[in-house]
């Protein structure tokens, strides 16, 4: 069909209003948050009915047309970002909760819900949803599934993936693919959610998710301990856990992190600690007094300089404000922020965040790392300007060797950003040829036009 | 293209901080009732690196993008990297105004009426006049007028101009008293010709706390509605004016009680005064250094406390709605709060996200009305949720918005200046 054709169509299925083609509309859809180029798209569609989504699946699978899906855009793997000629299908007008069932413990939510204003919605019912990634005051629910997105609670609370129970989805052809269920054990068919989730929208498009809810938890208290030094505060990790104790958070920030937060909000974070070590734990009330105490002693066991358990929630507020603005902090050092997660097994923290300070050092690069330490999961952030050609190439190839020692220690590419087209070139070191393959031929037999998000992953 | 190209680069800098994390869409009022990237900031920059690398072959496209924007600074007051948005929407109008020109309708308004103060003061004289002709009253109770005749343009609710300017029933005021403390009161146009009882609430409360005034008869606008159209010449222009008048030795503190001249005074005069000359540029950082919100004056300066809140039997229940160019703008959200709480006869309860955006925006509302009343909805509902009978505010543009959103429900919701709220316990 002609490109006039084609808009045509679209503004049929979808109605005038939903479908955008002027060159400036297609532009603001040529990226993510991802540190790559931009790539234009045709059109951009923007669905407000799963109806018009399948059709629009189907008249992009008819034509041949390469098709991206995108939530709020806030991938950092480059994975919402177009083919040329392509199209964009949002999913921000998708955006009902169709139920919650508190007997049952369940959600269904259309693909475009924002995943903080669901959060609240069932927090509000006295139910949890605990992955919660960085974007989740913007991040939608699809993209989070798609992604299989992570967040802080991750060591207590597993990520996306453990919350995912049932999905409808348009396979290439636009037809509803129904998978998993609305109860705890289902063990019906392939375990197609399995396959979808974190499959970056190359495999089908949901329309609808069932998401698992559990109770929230009655208390929760956090402290902050200060490190003078980099492996004892990664050790302590490993104290903690092995001590029985799973925290719902344990994050590390390092000294260059710490300075650039202190120089940013002034929020009286100790400038001269090595590392500091932000700790919640959570559960019954008696429990989350003894576990608070017992992580404190193993602190002070672990030559800790100092521990502040937070007393009440303002004080608890203060010891997030500074993990809160790690990000930001390190941003405005320079004009482009990298942000990796490579992700390594617990013991090979300390060993990790010596290999990043080496590789900094190496190319002469300013990084922080802040992070998950509690599952290994480490944001070295690399601060540069992308402008400068010489240094960018520096860049390229710390990260390069950030990745490089990341396998080595037996960890993985990403923990929770997804491989997109940012990482693709990396995964066979990863992975090994076999399994690039056989996610090859997977994806050809399920899509053989290969339109769903081409190039993503496992490239092609 | 080449020339709007290497123009549009003398912002880079300023661009090339934003990091693409799109958190701005959690904040932005038009993306909450559109969700379309090119309504929010990280799509317009994005249209602005575009414009750089010589992406688009009509700069008209961008522009309209662009000027569909409520400068309300949402996302800049939420931008993890700190990007400066606002600078850099003005400075991009200003850069595609210059390139392709201010439209005739535009031209006529600002280069025709407002440049010219004096001609504009005489305009809406006549006007004011003249108006009952279009207009009938919307209800008994709002003071809001809607059009006669049925027009498309103007399914909405005004306040209509006041019969007499505030400039032509208190002339021009120099006093001083003895506590020595001078107030310069900046009017600004919509105090001057349509809320004219918040000019004189705010005189009164000077006066009730022995604060000299300056006030020149002969004020001009203060250059937003011109600066947000990108015509810097006729901001230029009404800067030097407003400055001949109002000199910083003339005063202690420069005073406004709208949050949109508050805001364009302390901070985009200054910013965009770095063409003017050494001594001139220097008066205008003095200026602005001296300038601020009434409310922020009158609880700063003066001695003015909450009152008792209990006993609330007969007391009326007031909310207040923060503009966007006080608090985001300004961080000025506490101090019109505690001035309207030291007025004992109301009793004061927070409304939801009361610092979301009325979607009023200057002229965006008259741009894209549809969706600047469907903003004005959600705070409408806000309002009415919060179940008082009065809502404060301190910026006349939110008023008209909010009256308007009230009006058109059929509410009978008072609309008041905080100001008013104050003057109404003083008066005598």
């Amino acid at each position: 069909m002609s490109t006039n054709g084609l808009l045509k169509e679209f503004e049929r299925i979808l109605g005038k209003d939903n479908v955008f083609s002027e060159e400036t509309d297609r532009h603001a859809y040529s990226y993510d948050a991802a540190v790559l180029e931009p790539s234009l798209p045709d059109f951009v569609l923007r669905p407000r009915s799963a109806e018009a989504l399948g059709a629009a699946v189907r008249v992009c699978n008819e034509n041949r047309l390469p098709l991206t899906v995108r939530g709020a855009g806030t991938n950092l793997s480059g994975g919402t970002i177009p083919k040329p000629g392509g199209v964009v299908i949002v999913t921000n007008a998708l955006n009902e909760i169709l139920e919650i069932n508190e007997q049952d413990l369940y959600a269904v939510v259309q693909p475009g819900v924002v995943t903080a204003k669901f959060a609240s919605v069932v927090e509000s019912k006295g139910l949890f949803y605990p992955p919660d990634p960085g974007s989740q005051s913007v991040s939608t629910l699809g993209g989070n599934v798609a992604e299989n997105a992570g967040g802080l609670r991750g060591l207590r609370y597993g990520v996306t993936r453990d919350y995912v129970m049932g999905l409808e989805f348009f396979d290439a052809n636009g037809e509803t693919v129904k998978t998993g269920a609305r109860t705890v054990k289902c063990v019906t068919g392939y375990n197609l959610g399995g396959l979808l989730v974190g499959s970056e929208g190359t495999l089908g498009i949901f329309s609808r998710i069932t998401l698992k809810l559990i109770p929230m938890p009655a208390a929760k208290k956090a402290m902050m301990a200060v490190f003078s030094d980099v492996s004892a505060a990664s050790e302590t990790v490993s104290a903690i856990i092995a001590d029985k104790i799973v925290p719902v958070t344990l994050e590390f920030l390092d000294n260059f992190t710490i300075r650039a937060v202190e120089d940013f909000s002034r929020a009286g974070l100790p400038v001269e600690a090595a590392a500091l070590l932000l700790i919640e734990v959570d559960g019954h009330p008696a429990q989350v007094e003894e576990e608070a105490a017992r992580v404190e002693a193993i602190c002070r066991k672990m030559g800790v300089m100092r521990v502040q358990v937070a007393r009440d929630g303002a004080e608890r507020d203060k010891v997030w404000e500074g993990r809160r603005a790690a990000l930001s902090a390190l941003s405005r050092i320079r004009p482009t922020t990298v942000l990796e997660d490579a992700t390594v097994p617990r013991s090979k923290v300390p060993a990790m965040i010596r290999s990043i300070e080496e590789i900094g050092r190496k190319y002469d690069l300013l990084i922080g790392t802040f992070g998950h330490a509690g599952d290994g999961n480490l944001h070295p952030t690399i601060l540069s300007d992308r402008r400068d050609k010489e240094a960018w190439g520096r860049v390229e190839k710390a990260i390069d060797a950030i990745f490089e020692k990341a396998l080595e220690y037996g960890g993985t590419l990403s923990g929770e950003h997804g491989i997109g087209t940012a990482k693709s070139k990396y995964l066979q070191n990863e992975t090994g040829r076999p399994a690039i393959l056989y996610s090859r031929r997977i994806k050809a037999a399920l899509d053989p036009n290969n339109i769903l998000n081409p190039g993503k992953i496992i490239g092609g | 293209m080449k020339k709007l190209a290497d123009l549009v680069k003398s912002l880079e800098d300023q661009l090339v901080v934003c990091m693409r994390c799109g958190m701005c869409q959690a904040v932005c009022p038009l993306f909450a009732e559109t969700g379309r990237e090119a309504d929010v900031a990280r799509g317009k920059l994005s249209l602005l690196d575009g414009l750089i690398q010589g992406m688009f072959k009509d700069p008209e496209g961008v522009n309209e993008r662009l000027t569909r924007c409520l400068l309300c600074g949402s996302c800049a007051a939420n931008c993890p990297s700190g990007v400066k948005v606002l600078d850099i929407f003005f400075k991009a109008r200003v850069i595609l105004t210059g390139y392709m020109g201010l439209s005739p309708v535009k031209k006529v308004i600002f280069r025709g009426m407002l440049a010219h103060p004096k001609f504009f003061d005489s305009l809406s004289n006549s006007a004011s006049k003249l108006q009952k002709l279009f207009l009938v009253p919307a209800d008994d109770f709002s003071g809001l007028s809607c059009a006669r005749f049925s027009i498309p343009a103007l399914d909405r609710r005004v306040k209509a101009l006041a019969p007499v300017s505030f400039h032509s029933s208190v002339g021009r005021v120099e006093t001083k008293t003895a506590s020595g403390l001078r107030a310069g009161f900046f009017v600004g146009c919509m105090i001057d010709k349509v809320y004219t009882g918040i000019g004189h609430a705010v005189l009164s409360a000077l006066e009730h706390n022995w604060v000299g005034i300056f006030l020149p008869e002969d004020q001009g606008c203060c250059g937003m509605p011109a600066l947000a159209s990108g015509d810097i010449d006729t901001f230029r222009k009404l800067v030097r004016y407003n400055l001949e008048r109002f000199q910083p030795s003339c005063f202690d503190f420069l005073v406004t009680a709208c949050a949109t001249c508050t805001s364009t005074i302390k901070k985009l005069w200054p910013q965009f005064a770095d063409y003017m000359s050494g001594a001139e540029g220097l008066l205008i950082k003095q200026l602005a250094e001296k300038t601020m919100d009434i409310s922020e004056f009158l609880v700063e300066r003066t001695n003015i406390v909450p009152a008792d809140s209990s006993g609330c039997g007969d007391k009326i229940l007031l909310t207040y709605h923060d503009p966007c160019h006080l608090k985001k703008s300004l961080g000025i959200a506490a101090q019109p709060r505690t001035l309207i709480r030291s007025n004992p006869a109301y009793v004061f309860r927070e409304m939801n996200e009361p610092d979301r955006c009325c979607g009023c925006g200057g002229s965006f509302n008259v741009q894209y009305y549809p969706i600047s009343a469907s903003i004005g909805r959600r705070k409408r509902d806000a309002i009415i949720e919060s179940g008082c009978s009065t809502v404060a505010t301190s910026c006349p543009a939110c008023m008209l918005q909010i009256s308007d959103m009230l009006s058109q429900a059929g509410q009978r919701i008072q609309v008041k200046h905080a100001v008013e709220i104050y003057a109404e316990s003083i008066s005598p």
